[in-house]
């Protein structure tokens, strides 16, 4: 009789841990195999390239990108005391300076537009979001042309109002604005679809009050729609931002940095010197810089995200 | 309503769609310069003032853009990229959400913050690792290796998640005292339920791979495994006097993004202001 029960007990009692125990671990087997996949490709792809890089930019490497002499933190001393580097963060952050309010102010305009109550509205919104579907390369050659000295039609449209022409991309003094425009009107559309979903999220009835006490279109715009937006202009402010520290298509399509390595940007600066010039571990402390910068911006984006939860 | 009141209405809202209108028109410009290029002949090209207008339909430029940059070849690359990444982030991601939203699991919380974390490193953090790497396993020159290390998403599996939160755990319930195993219940119940959610994952990733443009500049040499974004950069330096050509060439890559971008408008917006609208 006790023989046979005891050959029916189940699996986790000959393990010596309990039914609750048991039915714990399995699920967190199930969960582990469910995520295996994607830890795969993020282990493989994000975390250990990740260490790989912080590695690599403690060595001097061969020609192939093999650590050949460990130099402690040599290429990062070498990054503040070299102009290039300096250069290179300078001209990243001047970048983020040009673009990101440009980018805000133009889809404030453009949001509010598309949030008129007007027939047809929708084949507008969709107009001011199309810039969503463009790529960088493309966006850069149609700007490339726009720019062109003699057969742009920018600098034409300017001469036809009695402007002087600008140089665009042939200047240093210009070539980085130049550049920053581009990336403004590609990240335009995005900003212009968050604002508009944001501003249908605001209660109506804020606005029917604001009527019968007789608000004027500005207050109601500068006492509501505002603050409401406040912490959808933030998150966007640091979307585009980090947008910004990223960009490469551009320089890469336009300019390869110049002139007088006035747009070489962070991303371009890291491409050049490991893929161009072989200098692997130089490149690898230039990226982990830009890992750095943008670790800082997204947690303050999470520390504004939580009080702003708590606030409501 | 009294007839001035009307008018003034009428006045209002035709000033308004004056300044919808110039808006417009100064978004679209690039693109539509664009699209005038290319339908101009070669010498209208170089003409001062620049042509705003096309005169004709130069479906040579098209035909020659076709011709000089295999085109047709680097879009087929293209879409067998943007094809693996899409259906590599369906899977990985659906499975995962599955896990974060429908079984309570030790360490859950652990692992939640692993996959928010992949989200804040930056590509450009561990590219040159990840370019050795490719190298190293022979992928260069490969569709595996233009997609591979993009097969998992953080931003993905957090889309699926929230909208597998809103199916009812008694849907859950009743498919385990059935018998149903949790593949079966996530693959003939869950997948049909969340079918919105994936069309927005599936086109996202999409057309950020289709957009890519640093990736595979670096590993692709040959020119029959160029993808197009890279391809029409190349015909602009090579054809940079003929910019009909590359304007017909840009055209032709962007037709499929806008016909992607149009008719799958609502499921795309769902997916950027998916992030947005909660943080």
């Amino acid at each position: 009789m006790a023989q046979e029960i005891s050959t029916v007990r189940p699996i986790y009692a000959q393990l010596g841990i309990t039914g609750i125990q048991w039915r714990g671990m399995r699920k967190f087997l199930t969960a582990l195999l469910y995520l295996a996949p994607s830890l795969f490709f993020f282990i493989v792809f994000v975390f250990i390239p990740l260490l790989s890089s912080i590695q690599l930019s403690t060595y001097l490497t061969d020609p192939l990108g093999r650590p050949a002499a460990f130099v402690w933190l040599l290429q990062y001393e070498r990054l503040f005391t070299q102009p290039a580097f300096l250069n290179s963060l300078s001209r990243s952050t001047l970048f983020v300076a040009y673009t990101v309010p440009t980018t805000l102010l133009l889809a404030l305009i453009l949001s509010l537009l598309g949030n008129l109550r007007l027939k047809n509205i929708a084949i507008y919104r969709i107009i001011f979001s199309i810039t969503i579907a463009v790529s960088g390369a493309t966006a850069s050659l149609m700007f490339l042309y726009l720019y062109h000295p003699t057969l742009g039609s920018l600098n034409y449209f300017l001469e036809l109002v009695h402007l002087p022409t600008v140089a665009w991309l042939t200047r240093d003094q210009s070539a980085l604005f130049s550049v920053a425009l581009v990336s403004a009107w590609l990240q335009v559309g995005l900003n212009t679809v968050i604002l508009l979903a944001a501003m249908q999220g605001i209660p109506e009835e804020l606005y029917e009050s604001a009527m019968i006490d007789g608000a004027s279109s500005w207050n109601k715009f500068w006492y509501i729609t505002l603050p409401f937006l406040s912490s959808t202009f933030f998150f966007l402010f640091v979307v585009d931002m980090l947008a910004a520290f990223q960009t490469f298509t551009p320089v890469s399509v336009m300019t390869r940095g110049g002139p007088i390595e006035s747009t070489n940007l962070l991303v371009y600066s890291i491409y050049r010197e490991f893929y161009i010039n072989g200098k692997y571990g130089f490149a690898a402390a230039q990226s982990i810089m830009l890992f750095l910068v943008m670790l800082v911006l997204t947690i303050l984006q999470f520390v504004f995200v939580e009080r702003k939860v708590f606030y409501e | 309503m009294t007839p001035t009141l009307t008018l003034k209405k009428f006045l209002t809202n035709l000033s308004l769609y004056v300044i919808l209108t110039i808006a417009a028109i100064i978004i679209i410009y690039p693109i539509y310069s664009m699209f005038n290029v290319s339908l101009l002949a070669d010498p209208e090209v170089a003409m001062f003032p620049p042509k705003l207008f096309p005169t004709g339909f130069h479906i040579e430029n098209f035909i020659q853009a076709l011709a000089l940059a295999p085109l047709g070849r680097y879009l087929f690359n293209s879409m067998m990229q943007s094809s693996m990444v899409m259906l590599g982030q369906l899977i990985t991601a659906c499975l995962a959400a599955y896990a974060f939203a429908f079984i309570q699991f030790r360490f859950r919380n652990f692992f939640f913050l692993v996959f928010l974390a992949t989200m804040m490193i930056p590509w450009e953090a561990t590219i040159i690792p990840n370019y050795l790497n490719i190298k190293q396993w022979q992928l260069t020159d490969t569709y595996w290796g233009l997609a591979i290390p993009f097969m998992a998403t953080g931003f993905g599996t957090f889309l699926l998640r929230q909208f597998f939160l809103k199916i009812p755990h008694e849907l859950q319930d009743a498919a385990e005292i059935d018998g149903c195993g949790s593949l079966r219940f996530l693959w003939t119940i869950v997948l049909p339920l969340a079918r919105p959610a994936l069309g927005t994952l599936a086109v996202y990733s999409f057309l950020q791979t289709y957009n890519q443009y640093l990736w595979p500049l670096l590993i692709t040499n040959d020119q029959s495994m160029r993808t197009v974004q890279i391809g029409l950069t190349l015909l602009q330096d090579e054809e940079h006097l003929r910019m009909n050509i590359v304007a017909a060439g840009v055209v032709i890559i962007l037709i499929p993004t806008f016909i992607l971008f149009i008719f799958s408008n609502k499921q795309l917006i769902r997916g950027l202001t998916a992030g947005a609208v909660k943080g």
